[in-house]
């Protein structure tokens, strides 16, 4: 049974793409020039926070050849990040679409029952609206990391013409660090997407495509968790018993 | 800039799945135009958001990197100036000024003395403070008379033939000095004795050391590392 309904705009849709294309050039040009100095310490002192302190990444993870290239490749694809995630943002705002990721009261509940159903504690997939709690916490968790990203990036960027902003993140070693790992709470963030996107969810491929989803096969229709019910048909919802299973 | 933006989207996914496919990391010559423009738009920015009054605020107990401060130069060991063989070490200031000057270390010692704790910000993402004692730049170009001609400045040195050159503004700030001591001493030869170039607002390959001249252009020349593909503009 197919119910197609259109669910992803097309801002949505070409700002999402835009953005996997600016975050790859970001982070691999941003990893590559990280490794001129895999550190956070100055000269003579020492950084605790960082377990893997003077351990490079791996080159294969990283864009740019080199550190001049690596620069060049990231203070261009800075503005193309900047440009999509703003035109994102704008378009959440005035079409009023903010309120899918927003987190509200409730959430929180909703997001142990989510886990709750992911850990087969309980039964039924929870209703919930476009997205589920934890998507919505993720979504709105991933802008607001972008914003802490841009900033610090510009205070490391311009730390005597914007030295306001490293002050903000108390100087620039720590703006520093607070970009790197932003960074690697985002890649993170997105990484885990990606996996539930496969793992849950491999029908919203399409919506983020060309826009179309099937409700009749949506996790909540098919109560999906991780690998369970993927590809098999739709199976009736039972009765929500509301809890755990005696 | 619709149009460079869809140029910029297209050579970006290209040569982003270029990488990806042949897991190599050569910039796609495509690709190194629209860089190229980026860095022109960029430096226009930056030169734009420039402030004189923009200064680098290290508190006065901030710790300096003393004898872990990085020393670095092109040559194959580190250049000393050889009084013997080359005469008494001066710095000349020419170009388009209305008095060259020619000053020995004595002469330079005498000028009215900065001596300012600032960060040194290298292109490789580390900083590390020090105590710098000089002149200001801009006393030297007072001093020699720069005139309207002087756009740009060159600082070269006797380390090969390293010089970089940077915009006028930069090198006017308070900051940017002709340093000839660091944290209460006379340089040493690896940090770019007898004097070298140190500021703030540029990242440290622009800080030409074994300083030997000054010259007030026109146009700009370029520098070491500015040729090499970095940045030419490297402001902070």
């Amino acid at each position: 049974m197919t119910e197609l309904v259109k669910r992803n705009h097309w801002v949505i849709r070409l700002t999402h793409w835009v953005n996997v294309v600016a975050i790859v050039i970001m982070a691999g040009s941003g990893m590559r020039i990280f490794n001129a100095h895999p550190a956070f310490a100055r000269p003579g002192e020492s950084f605790s926070l960082n377990p893997w302190e003077g351990h490079a990444i791996p080159a294969w993870l990283t864009f740019g050849g080199w550190l001049g290239g690596a620069r060049h490749w990231h203070f261009a694809a800075m503005w193309l990040l900047v440009a999509n995630g703003f035109v994102y943002l704008a378009f959440l705002f005035l079409h009023g679409e903010w309120r899918d990721v927003v987190p509200r009261t409730g959430d929180a509940r909703d997001a142990i029952e989510m886990i709750k159903f992911y850990l087969f504690v309980r039964k039924n997939h929870p209703v919930g609206g476009k997205h589920n709690a934890l998507q919505k916490m993720a979504y709105f968790a991933m802008p607001l990391l972008g914003i802490v990203i841009v900033l610090s990036g510009l205070a490391i960027w311009k730390p005597i013409t914007f030295g306001f902003m490293t002050a903000m993140f108390v100087n620039y070693k720590w703006a520093r660090f607070v970009h790197f790992a932003g960074m690697v709470l985002l890649l993170a963030l997105a990484l885990v997407h990606v996996f539930m996107v496969f793992a849950v969810d491999p029908y919203s491929l399409r919506s983020i495509v060309t826009g179309w989803y099937n409700r009749e096969r949506s996790p909540e229709a098919r109560n999906a968790r991780p690998f369970y019910h993927l590809l098999g048909p739709s199976v009736p919802a039972a009765p929500d018993t509301e809890g755990p299973p005696s | 800039m619709s149009i460079d933006r869809r140029r910029f989207l297209s050579v970006s996914a290209a040569s982003i799945s270029g990488a990806l496919l042949t897991a190599c990391n050569a910039n796609p010559e495509r690709a190194a135009k629209l860089l190229d423009l980026v860095e022109r738009k960029n430096e226009g920015l930056e030169r734009g958001l420039f402030r004189h009054a923009s200064m680098d605020d290290v508190p006065g107990s901030a710790r300096v990197a003393g004898t872990d401060f990085p020393k670095y130069f092109i040559s194959d060991a580190v250049p000393v100036w050889d009084a013997s063989a080359r005469g008494v070490w001066r710095l000349e200031v020419s170009g388009a000024v209305r008095t060259p000057l020619s000053l020995t270390l004595n002469d330079l010692v005498r000028l009215p003395r900065i001596t300012q704790k600032v960060d040194h910000f290298c292109v490789e993402g580390w900083n590390a403070r020090a105590e710098w004692s000089g002149v200001r730049v801009s006393d030297l170009a007072r001093l020699a008379g720069a005139t309207s001609d002087a756009q740009y400045v060159d600082f070269a040195g006797f380390d090969k033939d390293y010089h970089e050159s940077w915009d006028m503004a930069s090198a006017m700030h308070a900051q940017t000095l002709v340093a000839y001591g660091m944290d209460g001493r006379l340089l040493t030869p690896g940090h770019g004795a007898p004097a070298r170039v140190h500021s703030p607002v540029k990242l440290g390959y622009k800080n030409t050391k074994y300083l030997t001249r000054i010259v007030f252009m026109p146009q700009r020349n370029g520098g070491y590392w500015s040729d090499l593909g970095y940045e030419w503009f490297g402001g902070t």
